[in-house]
């Protein structure tokens, strides 16, 4: 069973990456967590795109927001490319959300059939 | 919902709206009162006494955008259709929610993943300090991210690294103290 000794252990790790990721300009992932977005799974998108952070090493922001008012379409997931459009995506599931991030925030390319709104920069 | 995990993380994430410092998330099983007791505590901002009179009617709310809040609610219905009860308290130094269901109710929905719903938390706003304590009969696992942090010494609790460390240590942690119960 895991100690918290075992903690201290990967925090050298930790620390010795953290000097090499320094970059500011990540992408921004932006889910919505409202009542509504919990209900729908929020809480696994969430865990999914933070799996697939630590599967492919990404450095990725990723922040939480309320209730939008789209719950209808909830699981929603926003996707923000330094110097693009902002992308929300909707109805979502955890398949989803791996291409999302291969396609869209690894390469660039918006998954145009699971978008349903487009902010300009 | 279809976990008590996830009332817990709806709640707590009214606790973060309510610009909460410290979050504490208590529960309680016990298999011999057949019962199940959980309470979420935070000392943010409180809610107005006018409004906390009619807060678990869905049509009150504090939010200012509609004036439609489901989540305690919902959480209050859970705990009522298992033959338990609710309770909300609230000052300006904080907010109190208890729900007690009876623990084997055909109704009532299960604990579910508890790691995750801390870990989203934690990742909702790292500044936060949460501590959980959950009780299985006689026996107990307190996870509090203060004494974490320490042991992290300035390296970030949400980093992806240490995320999915916590994660599974906490869920070996629960899995132990409630003997491999999934409900």
């Amino acid at each position: 069973m895991k100690s918290l000794e075992d903690l201290r252990e990967m925090r050298k790790e930790v620390e010795k990456e953290m000097q090499t990721r320094k970059n500011t300009n990540k992408p921004k992932v932006i889910i919505g967590m409202g009542t509504c977005g919990i209900a729908a799974g929020a809480r696994e998108i969430l865990q999914a795109v933070m799996e697939e952070m630590d599967k492919r090493d990404l450095d990725i922001e990723v922040t939480q927001t309320g209730c939008i008012g789209m719950c209808e379409k909830e699981p929603l997931m926003d996707v923000k490319l330094p110097g693009k459009d902002r992308i929300t995506y909707g109805n979502l599931n955890k398949e989803d959300v791996k291409r999302i991030i291969v396609n869209h925030v690894i390469n660039g390319n918006v998954v145009d059939e699971l978008v349903i709104a487009r902010l300009e920069e | 919902m279809k976990e008590l995990a996830l009332h817990v993380l709806d709640i707590a994430e009214n606790s973060i709206s309510a610009d909460a410092d410290n979050i504490s998330i208590e529960i309680n099983e016990s298999t011999i009162k057949n019962r199940m007791t959980i309470i979420i505590e935070d000392d943010g901002k409180g809610i107005k006494k006018d409004v906390l009179e009619n807060i678990t009617d869905p049509f009150v709310t504090s939010r200012k955008t509609r004036p439609v809040g489901l989540g305690l609610s919902l959480f209050k219905a859970a705990a009522k259709r298992c033959e338990g009860n609710f309770n909300i308290e609230s000052s300006n130094k904080g907010t109190k929610v208890k729900a007690v269901f009876k623990r084997d109710h055909i109704d009532r929905a299960p604990l579910g993943n508890i790691s995750q719903t801390l870990i989203s938390i934690l990742l909702w706003n790292k500044n936060i300090d949460v501590q959980y304590i959950h009780t299985y009969n006689n026996k107990q696992f307190i996870f509090d991210t203060k004494e974490i942090k320490k042991e992290l010494d300035g390296i970030n609790i949400t980093d992806g690294k240490i995320i999915n460390w916590l994660k599974d240590y906490i869920n070996e942690n629960i899995s132990e103290i409630r003997g491999g119960e999934f409900n």
